[in-house]
């Protein structure tokens, strides 16, 4: 087994934390986790600052200039990158804005919205600008392994990081592998 | 018996009748070929490829393909698994795919068939076309995102119903079904569902209403058992999951 | 052009369908005619040829979307399309493309707002040894340059008719460079007919067999087998079928057949008519030749009246044949034979099921031979003088000769007839070809071959060809043709089958993705897995060929890929900076966050 813990990170993109639910419904298993890796940047922990890590664990599609900004980084600093879930595997729930221009989509929320004053599309520079599509994150980096789900459940989570750890090739069961 | 034809596919022997394709003749006896425009209820249409198989060495689509004696077929090899599976991922690249939103996830053969090809992401860079959603009928839905243009409600509305509601029209990656009215809404039709049309899509992009959730998620035909074992969404009768209705 | 009334309508559709004697199979004519009268197929005018065919509107539409020149939205008067091969592209059409539209103040592919002009590009029109070369309402512009585009933006803003233009604009040359048993020898026209009268259909096709001559579109089949088998299917109709749509970018052979030879052609349908016991024959001939269109009518008219065609050839009454020309309507899969059936039918042109073959199931599901022009040219030259004769030339599984379609970075451009088996070194001393790097042998679909190889020959053993040779000299980025080509095939996919439908759009993705210098060894490997897909699991011969540049070249001219590539081993599919441009334009943001920094891509890029 391995020596040394490994260092895992996690994040979220364009997604809604799902994937990070079930990687907490591995409950007790995280104990268990945490005997066998350090936990770097994650939402789970407080570290702000990407280490380098053997894993990143990375939900949710690119959608803005800060996702692509962070995926960079993830790809830099991790050894391993994974997609987990929908969204991160080809867009997902936010990709369904791609059935329209950025300027339908901004202006539905920020001037045609229901009881707006001053109604305007916001352009603090604070805000990440959106990218005109949300895409997969294979479309952006290169990514080591697809973990697919909505979520994917916390078995399905457990198995990968447990063959991941122990070197053997990742093999899923038939019902751990599903897409919604 | 020792003059029955026969076969061999993937080292097993294979009986056939003059006339059957290899795709028939397998399912005959109880060997499963991945296929997604194939439905034994209509003529073979040779479109999707995903039955692609290796016949004498060369490769060919099961479902065209005659049955003749003394063939060696291959199907379930690494190289033929590899291209079914970038078939696979080249159907969900084209169109938009997102099953955790889509009624149909879970008893969809779309879905089923790329699970039983081994497809854990779509690989592909993705299309992300514009395609409208049609509710403009009572009864039933079609979202023409999710159509893989395998033409089996093109030939069930024409062939069976005698209604020819479906057609394709464009050509190249420009092809797209449309419904054959002035208004291109399936609301002007007099589609049913109860017509064969309503029972063979492969995908979730005909759809009845109202009854998306009956069966819960986690509970639908493929969600425990691969395709192999459950057989055709549409060759099933819905009191085992599945959207046959005769 | 003012729309018509609704009656005035009614009655120009009525009189069309009349005149093509209101069947079905005439669709794919009708639809032409009815949209020279009014320039587009209206959703009115789709409807009343639907009403008087008594068919569906939407099978009429599904045809009328299937064909690149049959329009469902409006277009001017004058129809402009250039002819976008990689010869056309050689000879600066692009630029000359710019020019015009400026001139007339057109976008490309757009129609003007006044409904005069709209100006586009289409696959090649077989004129690459005169281009560049446009067609304008269906008919061919050859040697297009500047001052000619200036006259005919005056011609257009004039709203001149065509028939006035200045003949020279339209002027096709034959380009005949090499002749050998095919162009060179003369042929007495009927000999050939006469010869099968005298000797009966079974000694023809011994001199078939003897011959050893094999289908010159590009596949190579064996003629006597084919007619031989057609010959014994059951059914008493029967019909002949020659293949004129000459695709292919790169190939005009046929199209000098035609324009020259039209007898000969015309003589070895007939007799494949007799010999397998057929009445009717049918030209399929591209669109982009509908100049020929009148002449071969004569031509079949004068045979008419010669008595070599129509009832009771040369006076034998049990020997009757005769042929109608059908035009196609701009898309290359109605080259591969069933799909040409289809189109013929009337139907949108997507490739069969088979088996069965043609020679069994073909047109109206009857039997039916299906050869290429120079095929019949060909066999009726054998009925005359002889499958020995023939077979003394060529290779051991080649016989005779071939007609090869030079043009590209040559000096004498045009037809060359050659004995199968010459090496294309020997091609490219003969047209003056000095600097080749590399040469495009029979089209897209065929094969890339570099210097290496020039002294392989051209013949079934060896390099298979049905005639196109696109010289690549020195200065050419080989690149640019690949990237025209993946253009190519992705408009010409009839989209039926996945692999083809996809993988021609993922397949052109990547190659621009390198071409404009985005690309890393992933995506070439890419390339390789997605060109073999294609290759395997295809429906027809186009899907299975559209990869073939890609993959010859990788091989052939691996530097013309490396030397774009990134130093990264990954770079993302799409240009992340300009996929951010629509939000800084609707934020009105240019600060540095508008922007994603060099560095921050660089990150990502190398894992
Ligand atoms: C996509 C495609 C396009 C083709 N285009 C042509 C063509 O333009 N002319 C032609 O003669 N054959 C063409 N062929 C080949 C025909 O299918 C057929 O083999 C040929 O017409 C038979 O004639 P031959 O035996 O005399 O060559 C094409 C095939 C494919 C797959
Ligand atoms: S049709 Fe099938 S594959 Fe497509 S979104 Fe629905 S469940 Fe998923
Ligand atoms: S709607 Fe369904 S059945 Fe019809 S073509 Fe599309 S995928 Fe096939
Ligand atoms: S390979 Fe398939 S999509 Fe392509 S032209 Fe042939 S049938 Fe059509
Ligand atoms: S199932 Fe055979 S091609 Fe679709």
């Amino acid at each position: 087994m391995i020596e040394a813990k490994l260092k895992i990170a996690t994040c979220s993109l364009a997604g809604c934390f799902g994937c990070h639910m079930s990687l907490l419904d591995l409950d007790e298993r995280l104990f268990d986790l945490t005997e066998r890796m350090e936990l770097d940047r994650s939402p789970l922990t407080d570290i702000k600052e990407l280490g380098e890590c053997d894993v990143g664990l990375i939900e949710g599609g690119v959608c803005n200039a800060e996702n692509v900004h962070v995926l960079m980084e993830f790809r830099a600093r991790c050894k391993i990158l994974v997609a987990i879930g929908a969204c991160a595997l080809n867009g997902g729930i936010p990709a369904m804005r791609n059935q329209f221009d950025l300027k339908e989509c901004l202006e539905e929320s920020y001037v045609r919205g229901i009881g707006l004053v001053n109604a305007q599309i916001p352009n603090d520079p604070e805000i990440p600008l959106l990218l005109n599509k949300v895409h997969p994150l294979h479309e952006v980096v290169k990514i080591d392994y697809f973990l697919p789900g909505c979520p994917p459940s916390a078995d399905t989570i457990w198995t990968f990081i447990n063959e991941l750890l122990s070197g053997q090739p990742i093999a899923l069961s038939y019902t751990q592998i599903h897409y919604d | 018996m020792s003059e029955e034809l026969g076969f061999t596919l993937d080292g097993r022997r294979i009986p056939f009748q003059d006339g059957q394709t290899v795709m028939a003749a397998a399912l005959a006896a109880g060997v499963y070929i991945p296929h997604l425009c194939f439905n034994p209820d209509f003529a073979p249409h040779g479109s999707c490829r995903v039955c692609l198989v290796k016949v004498n060495g060369r490769f060919q689509a099961s479902c065209t393909t005659p049955a003749a004696s003394g063939l060696t077929v291959q199907s379930e090899t690494e190289e033929l698994r590899n291209i079914r599976r970038g078939i696979l991922q080249m159907l969900f690249v084209e169109g938009n795919h997102v099953c955790p939103a889509c009624e149909k996830s879970g008893a969809c053969q779309l879905q089923a068939v790329a699970y039983y090809v081994g497809m854990l992401n779509p690989h592909f860079s993705h299309f992300y076309p514009r395609r409208p959603v049609d509710a403009s009928h009572a009864e039933a839905v079609i979202d023409f995102n999710r159509c893989i243009l395998c033409e089996l409600c093109v030939r069930a509305s024409r062939d069976v119903d005698g209604k020819n509601i479906f057609a394709v029209q464009g050509r190249g990656i420009q092809a797209h079904l449309v419904v054959n009215t002035p208004s291109g809404k399936l609301g002007a039709t007099h589609f049913s569902i109860h017509d064969k049309a309503a029972q063979v899509c492969p995908t979730g992009a005909i759809l009845t209403k109202h009854q998306g959730y009956n069966v819960p998620i986690g509970q639908r035909l493929y969600d425990r058992k691969p395709i192999n074992v459950v057989g055709d969404v549409a060759q099933l009768p819905e009191s085992k999951g599945g959207r046959r209705h005769d | 052009m003012a729309e018509p009334e609704s009656h005035a309508l009614t009655e120009i559709v009525r009189d069309i369908v009349q005149r093509h004697s209101g069947m079905p199979t005439r669709l794919l004519q009708i639809l032409r005619d009815v949209q020279d009268h009014l320039t587009w197929l209206s959703p009115e005018a789709i409807n009343e040829v639907a009403q008087e065919l008594s068919i569906s509107p939407n099978k009429v539409h599904s045809v009328a979307e299937f064909y690149s020149f049959l329009y469902t939205v409006p277009r001017g008067c004058y129809d402009i399309l250039f002819s976008d091969n990689i010869t056309d592209r050689m000879l600066g059409n692009r630029e000359l493309l710019h020019y015009l539209c400026d001139r007339l103040g057109v976008g490309i592919g757009e129609m003007r707002t006044d409904g005069t002009v709209t100006v586009g590009v289409t696959s090649c029109t077989g004129m690459c040894d005169q281009g560049p070369a446009a067609l304008v309402n269906g008919y061919t512009l050859t040697r297009l340059n500047k001052p000619r585009l200036n006259r005919i933006a005056e011609l257009v803003e004039s709203r001149t008719p065509l028939e006035q233009w200045p003949q020279e604009f339209f002027e096709v040359s034959s380009n005949i460079r090499r002749a050998d048993i095919l162009l060179g020898r003369h042929f007495a026209d009927g000999a050939a007919l006469r010869a099968v009268l005298k000797r009966g259909p079974e000694a023809i096709l011994e001199e078939m067999i003897k011959s050893g001559l094999r289908g010159q579109g590009g596949a190579g089949f064996k003629l006597a087998a084919k007619w031989m088998s057609c010959r014994n299917a059951p059914g008493e109709v029967k019909y002949v079928v020659c293949n004129a749509d000459e695709g292919e970018p790169g190939t005009f052979k046929d199209r000098v057949l035609m324009q020259d030879f039209a007898d000969l052609v015309f003589e070895g349908m007939t007799l494949c008519g007799r010999v397998i016991g057929a009445h009717h024959g049918f030209v399929y001939l591209r669109g982009e030749y509908r100049y020929l269109l009148d002449s071969l009518k004569a031509t079949l008219q004068r045979r008419r009246d010669a008595g070599l065609l129509g009832t009771g050839i040369l006076g034998e009454p049990t020997f009757s044949f005769d042929i109608d020309i059908h035009l196609g309507a701009g898309a290359y899969v109605c080259g591969e034979e069933s799909a040409l059936i289809e189109s013929l039918e009337g139907k949108h042109g997507v490739p069969r099921i088979r088996p069965p073959f043609p020679t069994t199931h073909g047109y109206l599901n009857k039997p039916t031979v299906v050869n290429n022009v120079e095929t019949f040219a060909t066999a009726a030259k054998i009925a005359v003088e002889g499958g020995n004769w023939f077979a003394s030339r060529g290779t051991a599984e080649s016989k005779g000769t071939k007609l090869l379609s030079l043009s590209g970075d040559c000096e004498r451009p045009g037809i060359y007839e050659y004995p199968f088996g010459v090496t294309v070194r020997r091609v490219l001393e003969d047209c003056g070809a000095r600097d080749a790097q590399g040469i495009q042998m029979a089209g897209p679909a065929g094969h890339m071959i570099s210097a290496r190889e020039f002294d392989r020959r051209i013949c079934f053993e060896d390099l298979a060809t049905g005639g196109s040779f696109m010289v690549f000299d020195q200065s050419r980025d080989i690149l640019d043709g690949i990237r025209n080509f993946t253009h190519f095939f992705v408009h010409e996919s009839c989209g039926f089958c996945t692999p083809c439908r996809v993988g021609t759009s993922l397949m052109r993705d990547l190659v621009i993705k390198v071409h404009t210098g985005h690309g890393t060894p992933y995506d070439l490997e890419e390339m390789r897995k997605l060109g073999r897909i294609m290759q395997v699991a295809c429906h027809c011969g186009l899907g299975q060929t559209a990869p073939n540049p890609v993959l010859d070249s990788l091989d052939q001219f691996p530097e013309a890929y490396q030397r774009r590539l990134r130093a990264t081993t990954f770079e993302p599919a799409f240009d992340l900076n300009a996929a951010l441009e629509d939000a800084r334009q609707l934020t009105g943001r240019s600060d540095a966050g508008a922007y994603l920094n060099e560095e921050d891509l660089m990150l990502g890029a190398m894992p």
